[in-house]
């Protein structure tokens, strides 16, 4: 079936409106690194790269996705909402008291595989159940995706090493290359480049796309395994507020809230790109 | 004196058989495979036990995956890297999400004993115990060891096992049977309470017949369910023999001790003695000069007993 991108393309936007609107009525969220994942998240979940159902997301044969960037949470959930794992209407109670959509991801929530939040757990898990389904012989596939700033958290390096040693060619890693951590440039902090030659040396099959390009998404993540017996490392170069200019690029969108006046603003240029 | 028995063969010798008739069953290491008597394990499964390297957090989050794939890992590494090194992974990859992965802290306490505090593990039954949905077993004796697993396999959830390996006498008749979350009588006594975990039984045990040569008739009890602990065996003790001595081989801070205290103080006060490492870094010594050392032995139970039932003024 041939991928309508200009669909994709609009859905991805419809999820960054969606995403805003519900940032903007908790007081709280993480925008900047939202806006940055949300065409992957969109290829991933509306365009089929996971096989996932969400009528029965506990299925064993499943896909795993584990949210690495859990503080991404409002972006998962709109997506999850999206394509059906729950009512869009309670994506209106994040972060509101006793609601499930916690400010950080947790299982409780369907679709979600692990209570993620603190950097760097996601890869170590999803390097056990990609083993888990190696021992099984199963098709099922890990996928996982993390911040770059993320990556100074040394578990990943551990997790790095034995995904290497395990042969884990079921198991993907998409790194949000988005160049910023909370306060700065992760260049400016702890340097991550040359952040290719890292994973390579590590022994993994890297692939470096652009993470807003569904074209370059698609081809990219249904391509795996990109080489028998190496796990597959998706740098994808992003921009952090991807799709809103006054956001986009600015540390200060990490966490910040947009005031009516700005969603406004937001919104109306996020409506004006899809087409 | 008793034949004494390292509670780590019977550890391993029930992971194998419950392994053999359950597939899901897997083992994880941190390069400690013989330390925790997992060798045979790995020549008779050898595509069931991964040694992971020295990578603990690594480990423990491997473990939490490999439960959502439909394993069920035993992750049996040195107690005090297993809960210090992971302790993260422990609480948001295993206990908060749920997955179910039974993590075994090998030689805890002060099986290490000359290597140092960096070896000691005094601290994990605290730190373990402060975690949300998390159960804790401390057994006693190799048949409590084997059962613990069992029970640990059976019960769908976290669930962390203190493996010593200090060899100790066998306290239990063969035909007890282990529960999770209930304390056993192993002596009946009204003047006086000895309720202890692990290593800490025997010498209870032994501490109660010093006591009963002086007339005093001390109850037992072996609460190797650390969490949830024995609520109704804690306040039966206090209500039906006035005070309670508790030994454990871990700091007295936020452990076993703190746990029967936390009951005591909140239903029927009674006065207590909380006997353990209290609140420093273990000295260089064997195990034996160690439980010496900070008086965890059945002359220093029994002493801290006939000083309390003193202090009530009876």
């Amino acid at each position: 079936m041939p991928i309508n991108f200009q669909a994709l393309h609009n859905k991805a936007y419809e999820i960054r409106q969606r995403n805003l609107i519900m940032i903007h009525e908790a007081g709280g969220g993480h925008t900047g690194g939202d806006l940055s994942s949300a065409d992957i998240l969109a290829a991933l979940y509306l365009n089929g790269v996971l096989n996932v159902d969400p009528k029965n997301p506990r299925a064993p044969d499943r896909d795993r996705f584990f949210m690495s960037k859990g503080h991404g949470s409002g972006l998962l959930y709109t997506t999850l909402a999206f394509a059906g794992f729950f009512p869009e209407e309670e994506l209106a109670t994040f972060m509101k008291p006793l609601s499930r959509l916690n400010g950080h991801p947790n299982v409780h929530v369907p679709g979600v595989e692990a209570n993620t939040g603190a950097l760097g757990h996601g890869l170590p898990m999803a390097v056990g159940t990609a083993m888990a389904a190696k021992m099984d012989g199963a098709a099922w596939r890990t996928f996982v995706l993390t911040g770059d700033g993320e990556l100074q958290e040394g578990s990943n390096w551990e997790a790095a090493m034995a995904a290497a040693q395990y042969q884990l060619d079921n198991l993907t890693l998409i790194i949000d290359r988005n160049r910023f951590q909370m306060v700065d440039r992760t260049e400016r902090i702890i340097g991550l480049e040359p952040l290719a030659d890292k994973w390579r040396a590590f022994g993994w099959s890297v692939q470096e796309i652009n993470g807003h390009d569904y074209e370059e998404i698609m081809r990219t993540l249904t391509a795996v395994p990109f080489e028998v017996g190496k796990p597959n490392c998706v740098i994808a170069y992003t921009h952090k507020g991807e799709g809103v200019s006054f956001i986009k690029d600015r540390a200060g969108w990490h966490h910040r809230v947009p005031t009516e006046e700005e969603l406004n603003t937001a919104l109306e240029e996020l409506r004006g790109a899809v087409q | 004196m008793s034949e004494l028995h390292d509670c780590r063969k019977a550890f391993a010798n029930t992971l194998e058989d419950l392994a053999r008739r359950d597939p899901r069953i897997v083992a994880l290491s941190n390069d400690s495979i013989s330390s925790a008597s997992l060798s045979h394990f790995a020549e008779e499964f050898p595509g069931r036990l991964f040694n992971v390297g020295i990578a603990e957090q690594n480990m423990v989050g491997i473990a939490s995956g490999m439960a959502n794939g439909g394993k069920i890992p035993f992750v049996a590494a040195a107690a005090c890297f297993l809960t210090g090194r992971a302790l993260e992974q422990i609480k948001n990859d295993v206990a908060y999400t749920g997955t179910n992965v039974k993590l075994c802290g090998v030689s805890p306490g002060l099986a290490y004993g000359p290597l140092g505090g960096t070896h000691h593990s005094i601290e994990d039954i605290a730190w373990l115990r402060a975690i949300a949905n998390m159960t804790i077993i401390v057994p006693a004796d190799p048949l409590e060891t084997e059962q613990a697993v069992r029970a640990a396999t059976d019960f769908v959830g976290p669930v962390y096992l203190r493996i010593s390996r200090m060899g100790v006498p066998v306290v239990h008749a063969a035909d007890y049977r282990f529960e999770i979350g209930k304390a056993v009588c192993l002596r009946e006594g009204t003047d006086v309470t000895l309720a202890a975990c692990g290593t800490l039984v025997p010498r209870a045990l032994e501490a109660a017949a010093l006591l009963e040569a002086e007339g005093i008739q001390a109850r037992v009890i072996n609460m190797a369910t650390v969490k949830p602990i024995d609520r109704e065996a804690i306040v039966a003790a206090a209500v039906e023999t006035g005070g309670i001595v508790t030994a454990e081989e871990h700091t007295i801070y936020g452990g076993f001790g703190s746990a029967v205290a936390e009951i005591v103080a909140t239903t029927h006060p009674v006065p207590m003695r909380i006997l353990g490492i209290p609140g420093v870094f273990a000295p260089t010594g064997s195990s034996e000069f160690l439980f010496e050392h900070f008086g965890l032995t059945p002359q220093g139970i029994h002493d801290a007993a006939l000083e309390l039932i003193k202090s009530r003024g009876l």
